[in-house]
């Protein structure tokens, strides 16, 4: 019977099933951090337990660290320096390997995996964060899981699952110039919903997709989770074995082709079935931006904020005249032309070499405008660096962007990079929810290249005018 | 994980789609290492002003709710972040049991390893346990797991479906790595067989 891409990993993954079908499913790669893992290490501790396979797990700090330049002075906040040590107490005692800040391997969880070939094609690999579904670009199934499961995995390098569903989301057609794979998979959201995805892994294919680079399909898979996916897809191929090929954890010389010998068996076969298809048209796709507070609420930069009145169903209207009171925006405005105060530039959605790139190419030359603030995040210390030689640092700073550390930064509130109440942030990462990025808070999610396109003219702005 | 079996209580409705967990647990209190504790900062910011008095619209600020172990909710409960604060935020405050017509999986998947019961209804048999939830401490419903039903004040029964092993994982109480672990062999087995390519990682 012809397999998609999911059944295979699945299967090749399956140590025993359960009568009702449950299975023990063998996880590769554990990735951990310091907000979901201590509960995780203490009821390891508390039942004596050790860690089955540090060899398949790797510590990272990146939610609670500073990102300003004088960070390894010490970290002033005592709760977040609290959970920093006491991940770096865990891994210590337990043998885990490790990047502490002062590595400039650290960097986000979501970012380092790759970087490093450390989350590969064909894998399982999971962590207690939502955006796991990123190092699905690989052709890994990859998702997030909570911090019992963290324990789960640390003490038997298994999870009990059932199988999701498949889903495939094609996109035919070539992207427009200033779109990206920001736009592709916002569009999508906005198309099937903020539960589009419950209870199936999202397959990504088609002409666009094949098309991304490793740091568009990237962003993609990361916010597969905010259309409610388990996780999302894309099948390998030369362009991730490219991509792969010398990273310090991948396998090298015969290893290298005997893996990729393997990978190539991974793609779903010809006639496989999905439980459910949606397409799309890449050249439909115009830059987007959100409106509203869920990623759903999403619009083209051309188009106006809905009307509620034009909502049939009851709950769903009054959730719209919330999203717009908690906004500040009015029914029927053009998106384009709302002034902004923060741009964000980062996150494990858009802070790898290949997004920093698209937004220096639009703030090349360009300042800020005035009273914006402007921070940059790479998303991790070798993007940092990479940059630094690349000569995209320099582009930034005399734009009058922040050129910051390496960490999670603004996309979640947790670590001093935050709004203030009211204020209004041009955002490369995720998630728009109400308080995301500070409380009170008021987040549009937008592309790299979109977001340097606010930085420079002070309000959401069509990026194509300035290309 | 404390049992679930039975439970009488008073349901609060919190009709809201798509309620995320940054608005049942913001990330600001994610700053824990304890798993306690949370029940004060549970929906924060629908729940508190920014000097920390109560909102009084909320509902489990209403007096009638303040002692709620069930919660009535809308579509799309527990959307977002995996982070598993949001059941211990409702199991630290009292709740044991949430009714929503679908559930995001991460979450849905945390309440069970928390002893906490999420049960999936069509969107209109909700709707009936809202208006009967919004009866308030006049109006308790009683949750069956082992029988699998939902009873209304009115005596009316609801049937509900949950996997068969996590029901008797809630019923007993049992810790899922006991259970795993009882497959140490096939594991093992399994790990025998882990092609020669694939690499191991190392801190250094």
């Amino acid at each position: 019977m012809p397999r998609t891409l999911f059944d295979k990993i699945w299967n090749a993954h399956v140590v025993d099933r359960l009568e009702d079908g449950t299975c023990v499913l063998y996880i590769d790669r554990h990735l951990v951090h310091e907000v979901t893992s201590p509960q995780a290490f203490e009821g390891l501790r508390m039942a004596g337990r050790k860690v089955r396979r540090v060899e398949n797990t790797i510590a990272v700090v990146d939610h609670n660290v500073p990102t300003d330049n004088d960070r390894l002075k010490g970290i002033n906040e005592p709760e977040s320096k609290l959970q920093i040590e006491t991940l770096e107490h865990n891994v210590a005692e337990f043998g885990v390997p490790y990047f502490p800040i002062s590595d400039t391997r650290q960097g986000i969880v979501h970012v380092v995996g790759p970087e490093q070939g450390i989350s590969l094609p064909g894998m399982t690999i999971v962590c207690g964060d939502s955006h796991t579904s990123t190092h699905g670009a690989l052709g890994a199934l990859a998702f997030g899981i909570g911090t019992s499961e963290v324990e789960h995995v640390l003490a038997t390098q298994t999870l009990l699952q059932k199988p999701a569903k498949n889903m495939l989301v094609r996109v035919d057609g070539k992207l427009h110039p200033g779109c990206s794979g920001k736009d592709i998979v916002l569009a999508i959201i906005g198309k099937i919903g903020t539960a589009g995805g419950t209870g199936h892994v999202i397959e990504f294919a088609g002409e666009a997709i094949r098309a991304l680079d490793m740091a568009g399909r990237l962003t993609v898979c990361n916010m597969a989770i905010e259309a409610g996916a388990r996780a999302g897809l894309i099948a390998p191929d030369e362009t991730t074995f490219e991509y792969i090929k010398g990273r310090p954890f991948a396998p090298k010389g015969a290893d290298f082709d005997a893996a990729v010998a393997y990978w190539k068996t991974l793609p779903s076969d010809e006639g496989a079935h999905y439980d459910k298809v949606v397409v799309l048209d890449a050249a439909e796709i115009e830059p987007q931006v959100t409106w509203g507070t869920n990623p759903e609420a999403v619009i083209p930069i051309t188009g106006t904020v809905p009307d509620p009145a034009a909502e049939p169903d009851e709950v769903k209207r009054a959730q719209m005249q919330r999203m717009l009171t908690y906004m500040d925006l009015k029914a029927g405005q053009k998106i384009a032309g709302t002034k902004i105060d923060v741009v964000f530039i980062g996150s494990c959605t858009n802070s790898r070499i290949e997004d920093l790139r698209d937004a220096a190419t639009v703030a090349k030359g360009r300042h800020v405008a005035p009273n914006v603030r402007v921070l940059v995040v790479p998303g991790s210390g070798l993007v940092k660096q990479q940059a630094e030689d690349e000569g995209l640092a320099k582009i930034f700073i005399d734009a009058g962007f922040e050129w910051r550390e390496a960490g999670c930064s603004m996309c979640l509130g947790m670590n001093p990079d935050k709004l203030t109440p009211g204020q209004r942030c041009a955002s490369t990462s995720n998630r728009n929810f109400e308080g995301r990025q500070g409380p009170g808070g008021r987040t549009h999610l937008l592309s790299p290249a979109m977001a340097a396109a606010a930085a420079v003219t002070g309000a959401l702005t069509d990026v194509r005018e300035l290309i | 994980m404390d049992k679930f079996t039975t439970l009488t209580a008073v349901a609060a409705p919190l009709n809201v789609a798509n309620v995320d967990t940054d608005k049942i647990i913001p990330a600001r209190f994610l700053k824990t290492i304890k798993r306690t504790g949370l029940g004060k900062s549970l929906f924060a910011d629908m729940r508190y002003n920014e000097d920390g008095s109560e909102k009084p619209d909320f509902v489990l600020n209403r007096e009638k709710y303040r002692h709620a172990q069930i919660l009535v909710a809308g579509d799309n409960f527990g959307c977002g972040s995996s982070r598993e604060h949001a059941p211990w935020a409702l199991l630290d405050f009292g709740i044991r049991c949430v009714i929503a017509p679908s559930f995001a999986d991460i979450f849905f998947n945390n309440c069970f390893k928390n002893g906490i019961l999420p049960i999936a209804l069509p969107e209109e048999v909700c709707e009936t346990l809202m208006d009967d939830a919004a009866l308030g401490t006049n109006a308790r419903l009683t949750v069956d797991l082992e029988r699998q039903v939902v009873m209304r004040p009115n005596g009316a029964e609801i049937a509900f479906n949950v996997d068969p092993f996590r029901k008797h994982c809630l019923l007993n109480g049992l810790d899922d790595i006991g259970l795993t672990l009882e497959h140490t062999a096939a594991i093992d087995a399994y790990e025998a067989k882990t092609p020669a390519w694939q690499p191991k990682i190392h801190g250094a």
